[in-house]
């Protein structure tokens, strides 16, 4: 999985130096991982759905022109997207740091 | 009684008493319960809860209209009242879960101070109020329309059940209904919507089918003289599509009476699966809406025109009576169509229908039998109730925790702090009426306010306060003072409203979009004068440390 992109780049050795050196490595895979998804999110929404909107008119799909779609249907589909990627691989960040909650809750079971 | 108004009444009855048994099975003894469901609801019904908080009035009646009058630009509120909770759940939800309190002032006060504590409490009554106002208005037509009860009677019936189940049973007994209002809401509205397309395209996916009728549409749209509907920024320029959609979608993130849905989670996990739900929950409607708006049109255009005045469809008479279709007098036939009643009073169209009926006479337009029609009254009530409740909720805990335990009674009891937060809502619901049946504008105008206060004031506050250590109370109550002062002042300069006459907008800047500046205003106020302070005590810049984490380490696998 893509997800070996984002362990660990020769952090720190373990136990040595700041106890809490682990923080700062999580806290920066959380904030890599949230502002590759915003700029996903503006993209398709302000990007395809305003501001390239006439652009992307001149195509038409199953009788949608594509940005009229964008903005009034695909824009909706990719956040539900960018909320399910969120939250599955926080999932496995929080369980990869031991900082996940032991009670459990929520997920699709 | 018409077979319309039976059967609305029999699914209106039925869908009351569920929700008053569910308060019943859920009332509280303990603050705990009252403000945050005990912290205890699993993440899909969470999910069902913020869906049925979050989708008033105005996107169960109002927005399809909008859409089928603003063509392209209807999208606004598409994405902008869904975008917004990308937001909520990667900014946001999973922070103030952990921090977990009862208000999103409470964060506010342990963050900053008492000081921006009060006035967040105070904006937050003022941003719910104007919400609230617009749901009981709506609860109201719905009640005028199908039941022919005086709209002050219906707005006093649904206020009635509403103090029900908020009163008694608080966070608890709201969210347990909110699940209830969830599935009536979604049922009223998928039905007509799959029976709308399947008659006119033969297949029941609105939100494939429309597409096929957009090019009839489009050449419908140029014989009444209107705009194409696909074509872009037609109703408004494309810089205030921009503001509006980014005012529409942190205002989103920034309401109190959303956010405080993500404080009942069970965990910190569950505050971002019950986004996601949330989200789902709420695409079903909104990928829906927009279906229903193009459908609604159609039928509305190729019903009406050309055809004699004396020979127009049932429901133009049906909703006459409301005051919110009109056939022009002098009329003969109707070529022209309009949804502002400035522009039919001047003689400028044969035809006016408000926005808001559009939604509620789609399957009387469509010709769907009178059930159907029914049941769209009931799941507008559960639309303008679940919101109102949630909307009442942080008005009682923002008067009774944050401000009365606070600056009145310290040593309260917690029987008594119970008893108090009953007596506010109580209170807040009696408001609610009066202003439900003198409501100041229309139902979306109306909430357009709330996201502007909330985008202004609250969004950069807490985005701020969780990502920046260095916020502190001088920068936070600077910046949402001045963003609370330049939105508000816009929208007073721009909007009649407590009597102040209209001006031209700014660079085309509708008032709706003004909140996006607003908070762009806030964000850099609070930084530099953040900065130009003393930073934070390191107990506060502990507590932002432990929020990012979820939960204590666990010692297996380190070291």
């Amino acid at each position: 999985m893509s997800d070996d992109v984002m362990t660990p780049e020769g952090g720190p050795p373990p136990g040595g130096g700041e106890a809490n050196g682990w923080r700062k490595e999580y806290w920066r895979k959380n904030l890599r991982l949230m502002v590759v998804l915003l700029i996903v999110w503006f993209a398709v929404s302000f990007g395809c759905g305003i501001l390239f909107v006439e652009q992307l008119n001149q195509v038409v799909i199953g009788g949608f022109p594509l940005g009229f779609w964008f903005a009034q249907q695909g824009a909706i589909y990719t956040f539900i997207v960018l909320i399910l990627v969120y939250a599955v691989r926080m999932d496995r960040l929080d369980r990869e740091y031991g900082v996940h909650e032991r009670n459990h809750d929520g997920g699709l079971t | 009684m018409t077979e319309t108004q039976i059967w609305a009444l029999v699914f209106v009855a039925l869908t009351f008493s569920v929700y008053i048994y569910i308060a019943w099975r859920s009332r509280v003894r303990e603050t705990r319960g009252f403000f945050v469901a005990e912290q205890n609801v699993p993440a899909i019904a969470n999910g069902a809860a913020v869906a049925a908080d979050w989708m008033s009035a105005a996107s169960f009646i109002s927005m399809a209209g909008l859409i089928a009058f603003l063509g392209s630009d209807g999208s606004v509120y598409l994405m902008g009242w869904t975008g917004g909770y990308v937001l909520l759940a990667l900014l946001l939800a999973p922070y103030l879960r952990k921090w977990g309190k009862f208000t999103v002032p409470e964060f506010v006060g342990d963050r900053f101070s008492e000081t921006v504590r009060s006035v967040a409490a105070v904006v937050a009554i003022i941003v719910s109020f104007t919400y609230v106002v617009g749901q009981m208005a709506g609860g109201g037509i719905v009640f005028s329309r199908f039941l022919e009860i005086p709209q002050a009677g219906g707005v006093a019936i649904a206020a009635a059940v509403i103090f029900t189940y908020a009163v008694f049973g608080g966070m608890k007994g709201i969210t347990w209904t909110q699940v209830a209002q969830y599935t009536v809401m979604i049922v009223a509205y998928l039905i007509p919507a799959w029976a709308v397309a399947h008659t006119i395209t033969g297949i029941p996916v609105p939100q494939v089918s429309f597409g096929r009728i957009l090019e009839e549409l489009n050449a419908l749209q140029a014989e009444f003289g209107l705009d194409q509907y696909t074509q872009a920024f037609t109703a408004r320029p494309q810089l205030d599509v921009f503001l509006v959609t980014m005012a529409l979608m942190i205002g989103t993130a920034g309401l109190p009476h959303v956010i405080i849905r993500f404080y009942t989670t069970k965990s910190v996990r569950g505050s971002r699966w019950s986004a996601l739900w949330a989200l789902v929950f709420i695409a079903l409607l909104y990928t829906t809406a927009p279906a229903v708006g193009a459908f609604t049109k159609f039928n509305l255009l190729q019903g009406v025109q050309g055809q004699p005045v004396d020979a127009l469809p049932q429901w133009v008479q049906n909703w006459q009576a409301t005051g919110l279709v009109s056939v022009s007098e002098s009329a003969d036939t109707i070529t022209s169509i309009t949804n502002k009643a400035t522009v039919f009073a001047d003689g400028g169209a044969d035809l006016l229908v408000n926005n808001d009926i559009l939604v509620l006479a789609s399957p009387e337009i469509a010709g769907l039998p009178a059930p159907i029609v029914g049941l769209v009254a009931a799941g507008g009530l559960a639309a303008a109730m679940s919101t109102a409740a949630g909307l009442l909720l942080v008005i009682s805990s923002s008067v009774s925790h944050d401000l009365y335990f606070r600056y009145v009674d310290h040593h309260a009891s917690e029987a008594r702090r119970l008893g108090v937060s009953r007596i506010a809502m109580g209170l807040a619901v009696l408001v609610a009426i009066y202003f439900g049946i003198n409501p100041p504008a229309f139902v979306a105008q109306v909430v357009a306010f709330a996201f502007g206060l909330a985008a202004s004031t609250f969004f950069p506050l807490l985005v701020l306060g969780v990502f920046w250590k260095r916020t502190n109370a001088a920068g936070a109550v600077s910046g949402m003072l001045a963003g609370l002062a330049f939105t508000g002042s816009y929208m007073i300069h721009t909007l009649e409203v407590f009597g102040t006459s209209a001006h031209e907008y700014v660079f085309g800047i509708s008032p709706e979009g003004i909140g996006t500046l607003g908070a762009v205003v806030n964000l850099v106020v609070t930084i530099v004068v953040s900065l130009a302070t003393r930073p934070p005590s390191h107990e506060v810049q502990e507590m932002v440390e432990q929020i990012r984490y979820p939960a204590e380490r666990e010692e297996v696998g380190a070291n």
